[in-house]
Formats: structure tokens, C-alpha cells, sequence
């Protein structure tokens, strides 16, 4: 006994990867090689380092992954300390990103963290891009649509619509509250984006500001009085920071008053915190079991060893525990991951002729179009102020203002007019100019 | 090194999604290589909410007495600002001013409208901000940029005193009309109404 090696470290990891089974993908390859494959050259960057991202990071790590990178741009709080347990109270005050990439390297050999303590939109795109597979531990709709859009920026189609394997990049996105939580894959192209399915969200909770100023019920609506009418009133000018104790102590101190001359019960510090920040308690489990999905989806993805989450898992653990899987199909109008209409034009048509082709296009018919261009506005049809400062862009070929790019995306917004019914519409638009160089690579890049 | 697929093409059905191994090993060996794909520096990205922005902005169609302009020029759409020249009511030959800031989540949020003219009425604080049902509790993303400046004008044609963000001019509309159009004149004038001193917007 005493000869016999210790059981491998990867152990758990060799069941799924060295050997054949009967859920696996299409072209799962079993063997070492994969295994050591996926330490070699799989790159996978986690964004956010709180509740899920710490998971997220030992999970990933222990799995097999060994080149990750973690981005978030706050700083560790004392609230954060009873699920970041990546973090020590010690540790409060320092970048989360960098104090979990460094508590992770510690306790597995060889993972290599980088972490990135700054803003997400402070990242060039191509940093997205040299990553294989993105892990999302967000908290807000804004930050998950800004990469959504990003990681689908790459997504190019064939000339028949078709999405590209080689552009696609998959993410998994985890998020929870209280609870409940999901974990989602998004391949785009193939499965709905983020934006495919935004309509799931439920809209925010808004009280009438006249219910805050003359008749509240309710805790909450003492402290939004605070918030939102009286922070001003006293204030004018400076911008209320929620993230500022002395302002936070402000809104609480009012609203207790506020409470007070009412007669409402309820208005607690933390109760303020919650309503103002729009937090929900968060739970260890709850983070750890989202987070646990995610990582087997990436591995997934990653290795093939198993079919892949279909596409939106939902958990809840309020009474008991019940998971669902939905499978959501993707929006083929979606204006983030859709293919659009594809356009071939000559490098010296004018934006003129532009906008009355997209009235004869077949799939478009679209007329008295506004065009807009990465966030320029190359022609606006109303209002009068903005189609007279966009108007002299009309007898400009669309090639110049788009740069002299060989190929890209445009939208278009305007009339259409299918079946005799007239409605409005946004369409995407995918230019091609004819005769430029590298336009006829339009297949995949061939490999290696 | 060759890759293949199965399906004609396709390997994503149910769920089986291909071992991307090999092609992030591909890619790896390729990094130099490949360009990017759009050929140059990385250009700004355009949210939805932008675009979605843009289809309400080009299909504005406001009456007369409601002007548009783009402080930060015509690329930025995300602020802006509306005056209002109500042509009948109390409120008749004054020119308010409102500001619009729209989120990138737009039209998950609603717009934020402050109004930027002093000004006495039941619905609108001395603070700037506005009680209209649609900027908060009543927004759904069906709704567009010309149905809350149709609704903003609409607070100075119909002000009502059962919404109040000013409670004194809202019991003055309510107890004596008359009082409150020579107060609201007096106040468009520049002028005292009570405590409150108001600028001239008439």
C-alpha cells in the first residue's frame, strides 16, 4: 500500500475527458491530449469578481482551466465577506480582481489568473476577442448587454446566412438573487443573445413621484421620498452617490422622518441601503450553485464531453429546490446577433441611392430611411433640425463615409410596407462592396 | 490540421455543440496572424438602446408648439432637449425647457426628464422634476420618445391637481381657478408667488 501513487488531481476531471460516453458531442476526441489541451489553450475570461465571479474563478481553475482572466472594477467591502470567500477582512479596500486572481494562484497550482481592476467598457474590443469563452458573474441588465453586444460584434455570416463557427463566442452567463438564480449559454448565432430575450426581464418597480410626495404607504416609499425629492431640495446640484456612507446615513435619516410624520413602520438602515441600490440579499449557496452550472456548461463548450445546457436554467430555492431548463430560440430580426440583410454595392454608390435601393431590396422595402453608421447618424429624416445637418451626407458615396471598409454593419430605420400593410422598422444591414480586396474571403479562413 | 463537422454543417442541434478545443487550439497557433476582422481600429460600439433611440428620434413628429435640439450634435442622441410653447390653457405664450437623458438599456427604462424652467404648477416641482405617470410606474418599452413629449405637453394643457408635486399651486388650482391663472401669468411674467420668485419665460 504504501507504493501506490496518490490519486490523480485530476481524477474527477479524467472520468469526463479520457474515456467515451453516451452524451457526448459530435466530435469529442477522449484522451490526454484533450486534457491537456484544454490547460494549454483554453482562455477564458470570468467578468466580475464578487459573489459569482469568486466561484466562478475556483471553479474554473479546478477544472481544468489553467489560463483565466478576471475583470471588475470595485473594491471589496465588509458586506461582500460572507460569500466572496476568496476575501479576508483584510483584504477590504483592495481590487477584487486582483486579491481573488492572487487567493486562487495560491491555492491551485498552476492556474494563471491576470486580473484587470477597471471598467469593462475601459477594455479595447480586441481584449474580448483573444478569449475563447467568456464566464459572466454580472449584476446589472446594463453590464450584460454592453458585452453581449461586444462578444456578438464578432459573429460574422457566410453570403448565405449562415453563422461562422470560427467567429462565435460562446459565453455563459450566470446571475442570482436571493434564492433564485439562472445560468444560460449563449452561442451567437445559434442559441438567442441577450438582447433575443430581454423582454424576460420584468420592468423596475417605479412609484408615482406624487405617491412619494404626498401620500406614501410604505417604508420604501419614505425612503425614495428621501432619495429622490429631498436629497435635491437640499442639495441642488451635487449628485446624490450610493456608494457614499454619508449619503446613504442622509437618505436613512430623512426617510426616518419622513416615516415618523406618517406613521410607517419599517425603515430600517439596510431596508435604505436595499431600496436605493436595488439589492437583494445574497446567499452563499445560491451563488455556488449558479456558479457550478456555468463552469460544467464552459467545460462543455470547451471539451464536448457532454451535451450542452439548452439553453436557460432557472433555480429556485425559496421552498425546497426546483430547477427548469428552457430551450428560448433566438430572435432572427434580433438587431445584436442576427445575420441582417445582406447588401452588395458598387464603392461609388451615395447614400441617396443607398437609401432608395433599400425600397426595391426583395427582403427590406423600406422607405424614407435614416441610416446610422457606429454611432454616426448619416442621415436623419426627421427631426428638421437633424436632416438638415445630415443632409449634405446624401450625394457622399457610402464607401467614403463608412470609412472605406470592404464590409460591415449599418442600420437602417424606416417604413415598411409588406402586403399592402405599412409598419415601422429597424432592420440590421450587412454592406459588402463589390471588387475590394479580401472581400471574396468570405468563407472560413482556412486552418492550419 | 483539418476540422471537421457533422450534420450537414450543422453540430449545434440539441444541444451538442462540438468540442471548441480544436479550434481555439487553431486560433491559438493563429494569433498573429489573424486580422481583425474589420479591418482597422476598433470602432465605437452602438447599443440597442442607441438604435432603438434612433428609430424614435427619426420618427419624431411633434406638433408646433414642441421644438427639439441636440446640444451635443447630431451623433449624440442620448441628450437632448424639448421646448414647450403651450399655444392654449393657463399656460399660454411661455416656453418651458426640458432636458432628456435616455439610458443605453433604453427602452427597458424609461427616459429621465427633468424640467429646467422654474415654474408654478401642481405637477411640477420647483426642483425640476415632473409627475407624469409614464416616466416612472406607467413606462412600458412599447412607448416612445413622442408620446412623453405628447405627455409633457399635455401637463400644461390639462395640470391637475390630483398628482401633486407642489401642493400649494395644486389647492390653489383646485379651491380657485381664478387665483391660479394670475398666479401662473404672474409667474410666467417673472415674478413672486408667495415665497418663490420665478424667472421670466413668457
Amino acid at each position: 500500500m504504501a507504493d501506490a501513487a496518490p490519486p490523480s488531481k485530476s481524477r474527477d476531471l479524467d472520468k469526463l475527458l479520457l474515456r467515451p460516453g453516451n452524451l457526448v458531442g459530435p466530435t469529442f476526441d477522449p484522451g490526454v491530449q484533450l486534457r491537456d489541451d484544454l490547460q494549454e489553450y483554453a482562455r477564458v475570461l470570468v467578468v466580475g469578481a464578487g459573489g459569482l465571479g469568486c466561484e466562478l474563478l475556483k471553479d474554473l481553475a479546478l477544472s481544468g482551466f489553467k489560463n483565466l482572466e478576471v475583470i471588475d472594477m470595485d473594491r471589496i467591502e465588509v458586506t461582500n465577506l460572507n460569500r466572496q470567500f476568496l476575501f479576508r477582512l483584510e483584504d477590504v479596500g483592495k481590487p477584487k480582481a486582483e486579491v481573488a486572481a492572487k487567493r486562487v494562484m495560491e491555492r491551485i497550482s498552476g492556474v494563471n489568473i491576470v486580473p484587470h481592476f477597471c471598467r469593462i467598457e475601459d477594455k479595447d474590443i480586441r481584449f474580448y476577442n483573444d478569449f475563447n469563452i467568456i464566464a459572466l458573474g454580472l449584476d446589472s441588465i446594463e453590464a450584460r448587454s454592453y458585452i453581449n453586444a461586444v462578444a456578438c460584434s464578432f459573429l460574422e455570416y457566410d453570403s448565405d446566412d449562415n453563422p461562422q463557427e470560427e467567429t462565435m463566442k460562446p459565453m455563459v452567463d450566470g446571475g442570482t438573487e436571493g434564492f433564485k438564480g439562472h445560468a444560460r449559454v449563449i452561442v451567437p448565432g445559434v442559441t438567442p443573445c441577450f438582447e433575443c430575450t430581454i423582454w424576460l426581464f420584468p420592468p423596475q418597480v417605479k412609484f408615482p413621484l406624487c405617491t412619494l410626495a404626498e401620500t406614501p404607504r410604505n417604508a420604501a416609499h419614505c425612503i425614495e421620498y428621501a432619495h429622490l425629492i429631498k436629497w435635491d431640495e437640499v442639495h441642488s446640484g451635487k449628485a446624490f452617490d450610493p456608494d457614499n456612507p454619508d449619503h446613504m446615513k442622509w437618505v436613512y435619516d430623512e426617510a426616518v422622518k419622513r416615516a415618523e410624520l406618517f406613521g410607517i413602520p419599517g425603515v430600517t438602515y439596510s431596508l435604505t441601503q436595499g431600496v436605493v441600490k436595488n439589492i437583494i440579499p445574497a446567499i452563499a449557496s445560491t451563488n455556488a450553485i449558479i456558479s457550478a452550472a456555468c463552469t460544467l456548461e464552459t467545460l462543455k463548450i470547451a471539451s464536448g464531453c457532454s451535451k450542452t445546457l439548452s439553453n436557460y436554467l432557472t433555480y429556485n430555492g425559496v421552498e425546497g429546490l426546483h430547477t427548469k431548463v428552457t430551450e428560448f430560440v433566438k430572435d432572427e430580426n434580433c438587431l445584436v446577433c442576427g445575420p441582417g440583410v445582406l447588401i452588395e454595392l458598387d464603392t461609388t454608390v451615395t447614400l441617396e441611392k443607398f437609401i432608395d435601393l433599400l425600397g426595391e431590396h426583395p427582403k427590406l422595402l423600406m422607405t424614407k430611411a435614416s441610416i446610422t453608421y457606429r454611432g454616426k447618424n448619416l442621415y436623419m429624416q426627421a427631426p428638421p433640425v437633424l436632416e438638415e445637418m445630415t443632409r449634405s451626407n446624401l450625394e457622399v458615396p457610402l464607401y467614403d463615409l463608412m470609412d472605406k471598409i470592404p464590409k460591415d454593419v449599418l442600420h437602417a430605420t424606416g417604413t415598411i410596407d409588406k402586403d399592402g400593410k405599412r409598419s415601422s422598422g429597424l432592420r440590421k444591414l450587412r454592406v459588402v462592396f463589390k471588387g475590394i480586396d479580401g472581400v471574396t474571403d468570405m468563407d472560413m479562413a482556412g486552418g492550419a | 490540421m483539418e476540422i471537421e463537422f457533422i450534420n450537414e454543417g450543422w453540430i449545434f442541434q440539441l444541444g451538442y455543440i462540438g468540442a471548441m478545443i480544436r479550434l481555439f487550439k487553431v486560433k491559438e497557433k493563429q494569433r498573429e496572424l489573424v486580422e481583425n476582422a474589420n479591418g482597422g481600429a476598433p470602432t465605437k460600439k452602438q447599443s440597442p438602446g442607441e438604435l432603438r433611440l434612433h428609430k424614435d428620434i427619426s420618427e419624431l413628429n411633434l406638433p408646433k408648439s414642441c421644438a427639439i435640439t441636440f446640444p451635443n450634435g447630431k451623433d449624440n442622441l442620448m441628450n437632448f432637449e424639448v421646448s414647450i410653447r403651450p399655444d392654449e390653457g393657463y399656460y399660454l405664450g411661455g416656453t418651458f425647457l426640458f432636458s432628456f437623458q435616455v439610458s443605453p438599456i433604453y427602452p427597458h427604462e424609461a427616459p429621465k426628464v427633468k424640467c429646467k424652467t422654474k415654474v408654478y404648477h401642481p405637477n411640477i416641482d420647483l426642483e425640476g422634476n415632473v409627475c407624469l405617470n409614464i416616466l416612472r410606474e406607467d413606462w412600458k418599452p412599447v412607448l416612445n420618445i413622442n408620446t412623453v413629449i405628447y405627455g409633457l405637453y399635455h401637463l400644461f394643457t390639462e395640470p391637475n391637481y390630483e398628482d401633486p408635486l407642489n401642493h400649494e399651486a395644486a389647492a390653489v388650482l383646485r379651491d380657485n381657478p381664478k387665483m391660479f391663472e394670475s398666479n401662473v401669468r404672474r409667474a410666467m411674467s417673472g415674478g413672486y408667488v408667495g415665497q418663490n420668485f420665478f424667472t421670466r419665460c413668457i
